[in-house]
């Protein structure tokens, strides 16, 4: 076999191997998701789609609720695009590694980057050299858990379609998002950014044309800046 | 605007936003005061989605187990998932207060 093909496969199985134990967060969040589609005034077909079409949990869950809330689609549009902004700092930091790759893998593979295909590639990129096997690692990983966020997805709305309302369920998507925001405060402007967002969030909840939870977003993070800035 | 314009209109954003650096910028750096905020991004977005849905009842915060139970559910999850960091068992845990409270108060 030659060494690229071997390198291939290699890099594909341990990408995957890598992701597999960060499957047991993505499963129940996709099951939540669609669960969620299904109860959602823009019903299971077109909610569902947002699995394929955007790709990215945080950013569908908001999505589905602000146009459930009657949001203006400007609105609804810029408030995803702030919670996706953060992939503009993994492509910053791949950059470097995906520019060793063939044009067609450099605008396919940005579709399937996600927070932890994103996390287990970084780490690999610093131990590793061959491209062919960088490549097909962050393939593995992405691929992995594209598939995955799919079926979650699809079980998540046959589930869905089966919840009576009393069930509270709608309360398993702030829970979802506390998950992932326990991790994501690190440091101690990481948590000056929560609360100040939080905080924020709650007073603009009236806000006009559903603008609270940007409003409450962009304060957390200004807040983060200028502690993180007063810290140092 | 119809929801499936919307949709793809994030779509594609988003798209753009993983393209971005990969695909346009190239190996160019970015600037400090581009970068930094965006490690804030993800505490502050996703604080700002949980802190309303749990602690706002009807427009005001309300952190009465009879009246909003979510607020009690979520300080239990929150430190379930501070412990373990396991969604499954923070979304267990989450509604089975909420079913309990609601039950019961």
């Amino acid at each position: 076999m030659p060494e690229s093909r071997a390198n291939r496969r290699t890099g594909a199985s341990d990408g995957a191997r890598a992701v597999a134990p960060l499957l047991v967060g993505v499963i129940p969040f996709g099951l939540v998701f669609g669960i969620v589609a299904a109860g959602s005034t823009v019903g299971s077909l077109l909610g569902g789609s947002t699995s394929v079409i955007i790709f990215a949990g945080a950013a569908q869950l908001a999505t589905l609720q602000l146009i459930d809330a009657g949001i203006a689609g400007a609105v609804v549009i810029a408030t995803a695009l702030v919670i996706n902004s953060r992939h503009l700092m993994y492509s910053a930091a791949l950059a470097p590694h995906f520019q060793e790759f063939p044009t067609i893998a450099r605008f396919t593979l940005p579709y399937v980057l996600t927070d932890q295909a994103f996390a287990v590639s970084i780490v690999r990129y610093g131990e590793v050299t061959d491209p062919v096997y960088k490549q097909w690692y962050f393939t593995g990983a992405a691929l992995t858990l594209w598939i995955t966020w799919q079926i979650s997805t699809v079980v998540g709305i046959v589930l869905g379609a089966q919840v009576p309302a009393s069930w509270s369920l709608d309360f398993a998507i702030p829970l979802v998002f506390l998950v992932l925001l326990v991790p994501s405060i690190k440091s101690r402007p990481d948590l000056i950014a929560a609360v100040v967002g939080g905080g924020v969030a709650i007073a603009a909840a009236g806000a006009p044309y559903g603008l609270g939870l940007m409003i409450g977003a962009v304060s957390g993070v200004i807040a983060g800046v200028v502690a993180q800035r007063v810290m140092r | 605007m119809t929801d499936l314009a919307i949709i793809i209109t994030i779509g594609i954003g988003t798209y753009l936003l993983r393209l971005s650096f990969i695909g346009i910028l190239g190996d160019r750096t970015m600037p400090d005061w581009a970068m930094v905020p965006l490690r804030f991004v993800a505490p502050a977005v996703l604080a700002a989605l949980v802190a309303p849905a749990v602690l706002l009842k009807d427009g005001v915060v309300d952190l009465s187990p009879a009246t909003n139970p979510r607020a009690l559910a979520a300080l239990v999850a929150l430190l379930i998932a501070w412990k373990t960091k396991n969604v499954g068992a923070v979304i267990v845990a989450g509604m089975a207060v909420v079913w309990l409270l609601q039950a019961f108060l």
